[in-house]
């Protein structure tokens, strides 16, 4: 359970790059959550409700986009997206792969401010 | 809600950037002090701490070792490390679950990094959290005891997929355990195709010399 640090780091950015643009108040958070970030959505939520309380995130809204594990396979040379992220192979073809393009983000995608 | 339109800011930033520009840094300065890095990850109990006490014993017969030690409480892995002879800190977390770049760094203070060839960070006990922390690390390893259950990478994949080195460790109580190495071996390349597997015991000894070579091949 550490996505309270996660918290505390995402309200530091969002405080700063609201206050940069010379926001008072944050709205909505939209945030990109791979399924192999390590963060529970729900925990996240739970949370950032805590944490942004007395900032100018109080009340925000988290929108979370979930992305699932998404692979390269050399095989198909196409990527594919994972149904199970604990089975690295490729969905089409069945063959193993290793590489992922894409399902470890935890990133800050935009802030609605007012 | 006040009268002022909303907007859209574009941020497009990772949450946990501080913390890897810190670990990037931590990185440049392990490299020009010319000591190599190893994190250690693994559940609690999985033998981390006597993997690591054999290890400084034999590495440290040729080359110079530190060690970080991670808990939420208690020294008494430093102070079962510090036995060895090699440099030892604990980190007391105070009940985080996870090692932070900030926290590395401000346990290096007054360690002459230049004096060492290898350090490893014996990260807490967790198999979840301290995944998404980048430490500077230059290899990140992941134990995983004959005891634990052969599916344990599928049910961590989000940690056993980052791992250069998967160690399994308590080889010699494996008959006890009925441990199947063939599964073990199945779900770790389940979710990593190509990982680099060696087992261990601390024990006995065995793996141990692999294991110092896959370290050695780090400089």
């Amino acid at each position: 359970m550490h996505e309270l640090s996660v918290a505390m780091s995402l309200v530091q950015i969002a405080e700063a790059a609201a206050r940069k643009a010379g926001a008072s108040q944050v709205t909505v958070v939209y945030l990109r959550v791979g399924a192999l970030s390590a963060v529970v959505p729900d925990a996240l939520r739970f949370s950032f409700d805590i944490v942004a309380d007395g900032t100018i995130l109080a009340g925000a809204r988290l929108e979370i986009e979930e992305l699932p594990v998404r692979v390269f396979c050399e095989y198909c040379v196409a990527e594919a997206d994972l149904p199970n992220p604990q089975i690295f192979c490729c969905p089409t073809c069945q063959r193993p792969t290793g590489r992922m393009v894409q399902g470890r983000e935890l990133d800050l995608v935009s802030l609605e401010v007012s | 809600m006040s009268d002022t339109p909303a907007r859209l800011i574009d941020v497009r930033q990772h949450v946990l950037s501080k913390n890897d520009q810190l670990a990037q840094g931590l990185r440049q300065r392990f490299d020009r002090a010319g000591v190599r890095v190893i994190n250690l990850l693994s559940s609690p109990g999985a033998g981390k701490t006597r993997l690591l006490e054999e290890t400084l014993r034999r590495l440290g017969a040729h080359d110079r070792v530190a060690a970080l030690v991670g808990d939420l409480a208690t020294d008494n892995d430093a102070r079962r490390l510090a036995r060895s002879g090699a440099a030892v800190r604990q980190i007391e977390t105070g009940g985080l679950c996870h090692l932070e770049a900030n926290l590395v760094a401000s346990h290096l203070e007054g360690w002459d990094l230049a004096s060492f060839d290898f350090l490893f960070i014996e990260n807490v006990g967790n198999l979840v959290c301290p995944t998404s922390y980048d430490l500077g690390e230059h290899a990140r390893v992941v134990l995983m005891a004959v005891t634990e259950g052969e599916d344990k990478p599928l049910k961590y994949p989000g940690t056993f997929r980052w791992a250069d080195l998967v160690l399994i460790s308590k080889l010699d109580m494996a008959e006890a355990a009925e441990f199947d190495a063939a599964a073990a071996r199945a779900s770790i390349e389940s979710v990593r195709p190509d990982a680099t597997i060696i087992a261990t015991s601390a024990r006995t000894g065995a793996g141990m010399v692999e294991w110092l070579a896959w370290l050695k091949r780090l400089r």
